[in-house]
Parts: structure tokens; sequence; C-alpha cells
């Protein structure tokens, strides 16, 4: 059983929902990141998803792209990421830890070294947005022989024939895409949301967490009643935005920034039922 | 009679000893040319691509959406297109005895090659009862095919553009603006090609019910560059039968410039199975191969995935994707069709760069020797005549795809030449 798995036993027995706060590796810098990632887990995360910066981001909106650039600048790579991650399993070795990139330079890499690596770092999964059930049997192989979860997404436009071979390849948990859309948060959720993640909580057994779009507290308080998990991303990425100050062609947080985003997760936290 | 039989059979068991595997010409089933292609996309959008499959197979078929297509081809595009003997050409270059010819894409309406997919995505998406066309362009050819396609057909149409290509295209902004279509400048990543990608793709993937994204090249998820390259190869399809009409023959080699591949693909692919016509891409060296600027990803690129598909692809080490340079913006894309990849690994298709300053010596060569001003695209074909042509067989037969022509061209040349 990896982390992701025992948090969501222990969320079961305890009949919670997850908060799933995502952050872009990097952005401004990797100590920043190592920051908010340990804060995230002071507010009571459960699971983390740590955004692995790429320049072609396609299924992201304007924050999260923004965000990339700016870790980018930084030539912020694949081995900085893994070894803050070793850095943070010092800290804290429960909490679950999921990378969240597109495909290419998890290829680029290798994806039997990314396997190992990745476990070697305390990685607990990948989520690949561009990397749908037909193109992810070679990594879904590799990533299971060092037990780590490959969640797979599904869309309010995936039919439920399709949601069903899905959610059979997807581990650790199932991510429903709240609206056929980018990410980014949106001030109302579609309507038809909590029919569809019904609708795949009932061919499965297996978690399913809801993302995109997700940025306030009274969000996170309804879905919680009909979600295992939630996930909130560009909503923290903008608290992050705010608190960057650009000097001599660089970022660099100020001194509010870890406190606003304290704040902001202890108030999703608070809200989940 | 009995040694030429002897030669063939030897000439067969040759070709079958360098293949392992057969040649594919066609995808398998999830769209693979054997590594490359596929479908890398979000999973908001994977029903629409097969929809979009589905529908296609169904149409492909069809006969009455075929002859609308070829009616509109004849009739609006203006179809066939000539192939045309450079006789000064060849003999500026020393070689009287080599037939060169020219494929004329450059006379189709609106200027170029896309106008003959913009016309048949189009269609394809009204019958598909989409309301909405979306399309992304870099030079701006694609977009204005696009554009007018929409405007012929009676559709509204958005095209992503690079802010930066928005400035050093302005005429085709206006002329995508002048048949009605919205141009939406793209200020993300590098304002360029490969951003207004992205951006036509998060677009497809907020709107895929009522909206079609009309790919401008061989590139994209599959269905994508099996789409492309069947409404391309009209050109292939056209100068087959008209070389063989003229010469008696088919040619020993076919050249056409390759960006995304879109112009290549359509000329070579009808000729794919006929050994004996060897094939040239001719990309775009830009400042140099041994420089960071150029666009020769067949050339310098290694595999992996952008815009939804596995192809060549101009990346770091770590797997973020370059930009790419040349002096045709229609050349500047940092992946290239997955076929054509294909192709490259197989060694069917030769692969060759020729740089900026060349490019430009062949769009002056063929403007002073014939007449015709070629499209820097197209530019890069013209010039890789020179580089080769000492080394031809006497008598040797020539197609070269004049993929379009260089009036969008004439500022930044004459900016150069100044």
């Amino acid at each position: 059983m990896n982390r992701i798995e025992k948090t969501f036993n222990q969320l079961n027995k305890n009949n919670k929902c997850a908060l799933i706060p995502f952050i872009t590796a990097g952005d401004p810098d990797i100590s920043t990141t190592e920051k908010i990632i340990k804060r995230f887990i002071d507010e009571g995360a459960d699971i983390i998803e740590i955004g692995h910066p790429f320049s072609d981001p396609l299924a992201d909106g304007t924050v999260i792209q923004e965000s990339s650039q700016r870790a980018l600048l930084n030539n912020i790579n694949t081995s900085d990421i893994f070894e803050m991650v070793k850095r943070i399993r010092q800290y804290n070795n429960e909490t679950p830890l999921v990378l969240m990139g597109y495909f290419n330079p998890i290829y680029q890499y290798g994806l039997k070294k990314y396997s190992q690596d990745a476990k070697e770092a305390g990685i607990d999964g990948t989520i690949i947005p561009d990397l749908p059930m037909e193109e992810a049997h070679e990594w879904i192989s590799e990533a299971k022989k060092n037990n780590i979860s490959n969640i797979l997404l599904i869309a309010p436009t995936t039919p439920i024939e399709r949601a069903k071979k899905i959610v059979m390849q997807s581990n650790g948990f199932i991510y429903y895409v709240s609206i056929a859309g980018i990410t980014g948060a949106r001030t109302t959720l579609p309507p038809e949301l909590e029919q569809g993640l019904k609708n795949i909580k009932s061919i499965t057994n297996k978690p399913v967490c809801v993302g995109f779009g997700i940025s306030k507290p009274e969000q996170v308080e309804s879905l919680s009643k009909v979600s295992d998990g939630i996930i909130v991303g560009s909503a923290i990425i903008r608290i992050l935005e705010k608190n960057l100050v650009f000097e001599d062609n660089k970022y660099t947080p100020n001194e509010n920034l870890i406190e606003e985003i304290g704040n902001f997760i202890k108030s999703l936290k608070d809200a989940i039922k | 009679m009995q040694e030429t039989k002897t030669i063939q059979k030897e000439i067969t068991i040759a070709v079958a000893k360098t293949e392992e595997k057969p040649m594919l010409t066609s995808p398998d089933l999830k769209g693979h040319f054997g590594i490359y292609g596929g479908k890398y996309v979000p999973e908001t959008l994977m029903s629409a691509l097969y929809e979009l499959e589905s529908y296609y197979k169904k149409i492909k078929k069809d006969k009455s959406f075929w002859d609308e297509y070829n009616n509109l081809l004849k009739n609006y595009v203006g179809r066939p297109s000539p192939i045309f003997q450079a006789k000064r050409l060849a003999k500026y270059l020393g070689r009287e005895d080599v037939k060169i010819f020219l494929k004329r894409e450059d006379l189709n309406h609106t200027g170029a090659h896309k106008i003959n997919n913009a016309i048949g995505q189009v269609l394809l998406a009204l019958k598909m009862g989409k309301t909405r066309i979306i399309a992304e362009t870099g030079a701006g050819q694609h977009g204005v095919a696009t554009a007018t396609a929409c405007a012929l057909l009676g559709v509204k149409c958005e095209i992503y553009m690079g802010r930066k290509d928005t400035i050093r295209q302005e005429m085709n902004v206006f002329r995508m603006k002048l048949c009605g279509a919205t141009v939406i400048p793209v200020d993300s990543g590098t304002q360029t090609l490969k951003d207004a990608i992205n951006d036509a793709i998060r677009d497809w993937v907020s709107n895929v019910t009522n909206t079609h994204y009309v790919i401008g090249s061989v590139v994209g998820p599959h269905p994508y560059p099996v789409i492309v390259r069947d409404f391309q190869s009209i050109i292939g399809k056209e100068s087959r039968r008209q070389i063989k009409e003229v010469t008696g023959r088919l040619p020993d080699l076919i050249i056409a410039c390759v960006g995304g591949g879109s112009n290549a693909m359509g000329i070579f692919y009808p000729f794919i199975k006929d050994k004996d016509v060897m094939m040239t891409g001719v990309e775009a060296a830009g400042e140099g191969l041994d420089t960071e600027h150029h666009s020769a990803t067949l050339s310098l690129g290694r595999p992996g995935i952008l815009h939804g598909t596995m192809s060549y692809l101009l990346q770091d080490n770590w797997g973020q994707v370059k930009g790419a340079h040349s002096v045709a913006p229609g050349l500047d894309y940092p992946g290239v069709g997955p076929e054509h990849s294909y192709f490259k690994d197989m060694q069917r298709i030769k692969y060759v760069a020729v740089n900026d300053e060349e490019a430009l010596e062949g769009f002056k060569m063929l403007s002073e020797l014939e007449g015709i001003i070629p499209a820097l695209e197209s530019s890069h074909a013209v010039y890789y005549l020179k580089k080769i042509i000492n080394d031809l067989p006497e008598n040797a037969l020539i197609l070269v795809n004049l993929s379009g022509r260089g009036d969008k061209d004439v500022a930044t040349v004459s900016n150069i030449i100044k």
C-alpha cells in the first residue's frame, strides 16, 4: 500500500474528503516551493500536487501557464524537483506527494529511470494531462514496478463506457475534471457537476477527486459532500503571483506570501465537511 | 531479357533486406506510425477525436462529399494547378539536360497549398454539424485559407496567431479580417506558431461540442495527420498524372520544403510506393545548423511529444520545447508531422536543410529567371536544386513543389536586401 492508499483508507474511516492543493515547482524559486509545500502539510493538506513546469502546457489556463514560465526562467528541471522532494521527505514522510506534469519531460528522462528516481525521492503518484489511457500503458507498467500510482483523468465529455475502462486503469484515485475546459479559477461551477461525479462514483470503488476551477471555501464545502477529494490549483497560484516582486529581471516572494497561502489552505480545510 | 529479370530480382531482395519491417502507408488503429503519432491530448478532447475519426471514415467513402470537394477545388481554387518546366533555371544551374518541373501550388486561390486542406476540413466540420471553426496560423497562409473557406461556406471563424507573427505578417491579418474572421493575438510563450497552436487547443478543449479545430499541417493528434495528408495529396495525384503525360515517366526526385510538412506530404504521398522515385524534404536551417536559430527538426531533433503527437522535436535535455527560427515564417515550427518522422526512420524520404541566406538566393533566382516569385518557404526547396544539381544523372527528371507564392514575403525580403 502506498501513501495515497493509506491516506484514503484513513479518510474513509473518518468519512472525510481530501484537500489536495497544487503548487508549481520552482515558481518563483525552488526554496519558496519547498516552504509552501511544508506549509500545506502544516495546514493539514491530505495530498499535495506538485506541478512540473512545461514550456507548452496546453491543458492549463493563463495563471498556471505564467507560473510555469516563471519557473522555467530559473531553468528548473526534473532533478531539481526530485531533490526538493527528498528534502520534504525529511520533514514529513506520510503526506502523499503527486507530480502533475506533461508527458514529454517524463519521456525524455526515460520512463524507467523516472519511475525509479521518483520512488527514491518519495513521490507517490503522477497526473499527466496529455497522457490518456490509450497512450499510458508503458508508463503505468513502469510506475507500478515502483509502487507509483498513475492517476487518470475523466472529463465531462468522457462517455460512460469509456469512463468504465479508465477507472479500471487509474491507480491511487480518479481525477474528475469539473468542466470541459482548461485549468483556472471559476466563480461558478457547472450545475451538472454533481451528477457527473455521482455517475463516476457509481462505477468504481476507487476514490474520485475533483479539480479544475475550484477556488472558494463555499465550493469546497458543497463538493466535499459528493467527492473523495478536492484539488485546488490556480486559486493558490493567484495568491502566489500577487505576492511576487519583479526586480533585476527576476521574481522574488514578499514576506506575506507563505502566511497568505497558509491562511487560504486553512479556510479550505475548515470548509470540508 | 533474362538478365534484366535477374537484376530486378536482386533489387527486390536488396530492398526487402534493408526493410526489417514492411513500410506502413497508413497508421495503426490507434493512429501510430511506428512509434510516432498517437493521441497525446487532454481527456476532454478524446471523444471529439474519436468522433472526428469515425466521421472521417464514413466520409472517405461518401462520393457526394468528394464530388462537392472536387467541384470547389476546380471552380473556386482553380485546380488542377499546372506543372511548369523551368528551363532557364536549369540552364542557369548549368544543366540544360535536367528537366525541372515546378508544381504550381502558388497559383491556387489565396496563394498556397493551404486552401486544399482548409476547404476539405471546413466541409467536413459542417457535415458533422459544427457551427464554429477555429484555426492557428504562423505565416498567416493557413489562417487566410481557413478564413476564406469559412466565408465561402458561411461559418463563424476565429484564428489564433502569435503576437509576433501578427506584426510580421500584417497583410495576412488584414486579409483574414476582410474575410470576416476574428484574429486573436497570442501573448503566451514565444508568441509564435507553437503558442498559437497551444491556444487553439485550449479553445477547443473549452468549446469542443460546437467547434471544429482546423489544423493546418500534418501534425497534431490522430486523425489529423491522416486527414490533412489526404486533402493535400491532391498535389501529388495531379503531379503524377501531369508529369507522366508530359514526359511519359515518373520523376527521379521530388523536392519539397518541410515545416510541419503538409505540402511535402501532399506531393510525396502518392509516390510513396514508387521505389524508383526519390524524395527529399528541405527543412529550414535558419541562421545555421550550428546555431540555436533554426527549424531543422528532422535533422537535429529527437523524438518527443508536442501538440498531441509523438514526432521529432526541437527540445532541450529536459524535454522543454525550444523556439524555432526561419526567415520563412511557415517553416518556423519545433515539431514536424509524425509520418515524416516515420519515413525518415524508414529511410524512405531524405531530409536536408537550407539556411536563410540560401533560401533568399532561391527566392531571387526563381524570380529573375522564371518570373515566378516563390514563397520564402518554397524558396528553400528551389535553392536545394543548386546544391545537388551536379550530382544528378544525365537527363534527370525533377519535380519541385512550389507550395506558395511570395507576395506575402515581399516586405521581408526588401528589408533584408536594403
